[in-house]
């Protein structure tokens, strides 16, 4: 979860990712940044995100985005 | 005799007025409300500024709104210009020190009166003044603007590319010729409307009667959902950015859904990688897929390639050849012109025709270094547009697109200086001194900063002021003492070398 905090960190260094939980339904995210984050995650982790996963509600939180990532594990 | 692009309107209002000319997702209008609207609001404005020929800021919207108040503005006589006002407010404010508009409507959903805008819906309930109208008509003529489009300065001050009546109407008969729209096409927009790639949809639709819907940019983040809108709407051709493309390939969505009734994919503002490409062509055959090559500056597109065979990885999609009625030059570095013969020679690419804008709005220095004399021409005097963009001729004479002559880049299909980058950062107080350097292979840029300490989170807080997120370097390194050069400059090649070799 640090790790994955600091790597959306990296992408938007302006989001308190520890505190909001309406990245999306705030629009706090853009798609840009989305698309970012998951070619990050993926590559980080090693995973494949389904696309059908890439929906506003998983992107809400750095929590929600984590259960994401564990999912695909 | 077409001389304006409202004739267009009028055309579909008399021929077809129930027909749906634009849609978003909570309203759609027919072309007789199309022109309707546009006349109230274009009455409104006339007779609040009386002048014509003058830019008038429009506050935008992923709205149908948006659209018919650019044509309020024609109909006034003036030119539209649209803003994006969720933009940091001084960078909003630096494009509204270089126009000077004589007013700014707003066309928002919600309009909140910022920039001291004017709601659009004030202007609906106008009658319309056809008399008065009709007089401001008969006074224009086709090299009369009809929008600018702001786009990055290397300077820090973004410049407002100004493009007449006909530069459109020729992109639009160019158009017709090259891929014979009709009637039933509906565009799926996505571009959104201060950037040149949504002036195809708004205006071609226009010219053949056609439907513009618009995508919400909030699907952009779904990339299935937005496949099934697609088809929910009957969405047959697509003007898209190159990355907006790639969000569907990237993901693989068409692994999940197949939209069906496709018939164009058109994509420009970056090389669209061949791989991006192949995966759409193996998913989705029968579609025609063409490569659109321009610059704002020469209204859209100058040269187009139709996909034809397949490509390898390895390859470059071609730019490809003119539009009917555009001359696109290539020069070498002593100014003489490459011809198609000399494959693989590279130079600078340049264009001439109708479609050349009328250069930079209020910004006489950077229009005459861009807007040149057509090298073509020697008896009289002539104008041509030097891109900035280098390329060659393959061997079956179409050009390629090869890198910038500058410091220019392409990033999430935003066309971005990073000379303007440069300027925000080095206003910054902790920063001494700061450059940019782009990661073509990461597509990310890379600030490196001189400052006595460590002082990212004081850099993001200060370009969230000034500069549009999609500007905002990805990677930033701190150096006690940046590497100069022997001219004294900060050593961009040694930086990106070292940052290259290191990441």
């Amino acid at each position: 979860m640090e790790e994955l905090l600091q790597l959306l960190s990296e992408i938007r260094p302006d989001v308190d990712f520890e505190a909001e939980d309406e990245l999306m339904d705030a629009d706090v995210l853009d798609s840009f940044d989305v698309i970012t984050i998951v070619s990050e995650i993926q590559d980080k982790y090693n995973i494949e995100i389904d696309v059908a996963d890439i929906v506003p509600d998983n992107f809400n939180s750095a929590e929600l985005i984590w259960k994401l990532i564990e999912r695909c594990m | 005799m077409i001389n304006n692009v409202l004739d267009y309107l009028e055309k579909n209002e008399q021929r077809c007025p129930e027909k749906t000319a634009l849609a978003d997702t909570c309203v759609s209008i027919t072309y007789a409300q199309y022109a309707d609207y546009a006349r109230r609001i274009g009455t409104g404005i006339a007779r609040a500024i009386k002048q014509t020929n003058m830019p008038v800021a429009v506050l935008i919207d992923r709205n149908v709104r948006s659209i018919y108040t650019f044509l309020g503005v024609v109909y006034s006589g003036n030119f539209y210009v649209p803003i994006d006002a969720t933009m940091p407010i001084e960078r909003v404010q630096l494009i509204l020190d270089t126009l000077q508009p004589m007013a700014i409507l707003d066309a928002r959903d919600v309009c909140d009166g910022s920039f001291g805008a004017v709601s659009v819906d004030e202007y609906l309930d106008v009658s319309p003044d056809r008399l008065l109208l009709s007089k401001i008509r008969d006074n224009m003529i086709d090299i009369d603007p009809l929008y600018t489009i702001f786009t990055s300065g290397s300077t820090g001050v973004p410049k407002g590319v100004t493009v007449a009546h006909r530069s459109v109407i020729d992109l639009l008969e160019a158009f017709e010729e090259a891929f014979n729209f009709t009637e039933s096409t509906v565009w799926g927009n996505q571009a959104p409307f201060d950037f040149d790639v949504s002036v195809k949809d708004i205006y071609n639709a226009l010219y053949v009667g056609g439907t513009v819907q618009i995508i919400p940019k909030k699907l952009f983040m779904s990339p299935v959902m937005l496949l099934e809108y697609i088809d929910e709407h009957n969405i047959d051709t697509l003007i898209w950015a190159v990355s907006a493309l790639r969000i569907v390939s990237d993901f693989k969505a068409l692994d999940k859904y197949i939209p069906k009734c496709l018939n164009n994919v058109m994509f420009s503002g970056e090389v669209m990688p061949v791989k991006s490409l192949n995966y759409w062509m193996e998913n989705i055959e029968n579609v025609r897929y063409v490569n659109l090559y321009g610059p704002t500056e020469i209204t859209c597109n100058c040269t187009y390639y139709v996909i034809d065979r397949h490509f390898s990885p390895e390859e470059k999609i071609p730019a490809g050849k003119p539009f009917k009625n555009t001359r696109v030059y290539l020069r070498d570095e002593s100014g003489h012109i490459i011809r198609p013969e000399n494959a693989d020679v590279i130079g600078e690419i340049a264009v001439s025709g109708t479609c050349v804008a009328c250069g930079y709005y209020n910004n006489e220095q950077k229009t005459s270094e861009a807007f040149v004399k057509d090298i073509g021409v020697s008896a009289y005097p002539g104008i041509m547009y030097a891109t900035g963009d280098l390329g060659y001729y393959d061997n079956d004479g179409n050009i390629v697109f090869a890198s910038r002559k500058d410091s220019q880049i392409k990033h999430m299909g935003h066309r971005i200086e990073l000379g303007e980058i440069e300027t925000a950062l080095n206003a910054i107080e902790d920063v001494t001194v700061a450059c940019c350097v782009f990661d073509e292979e990461k597509g990310k840029i890379v600030c490196f900063y001189q400052a006595q300490q460590e002082c990212k989170k004081q850099i993001v807080d200060g370009l969230g002021k000034k500069l549009p997120k999609y500007m905002w370097p990805n990677i930033y390194v701190h150096y006690e003492q940046l590497p100069f050069n022997k001219n004294g400059k900060i050593d961009r090649v040694k930086l990106k070398k070292d940052y290259i070799e290191n990441r």
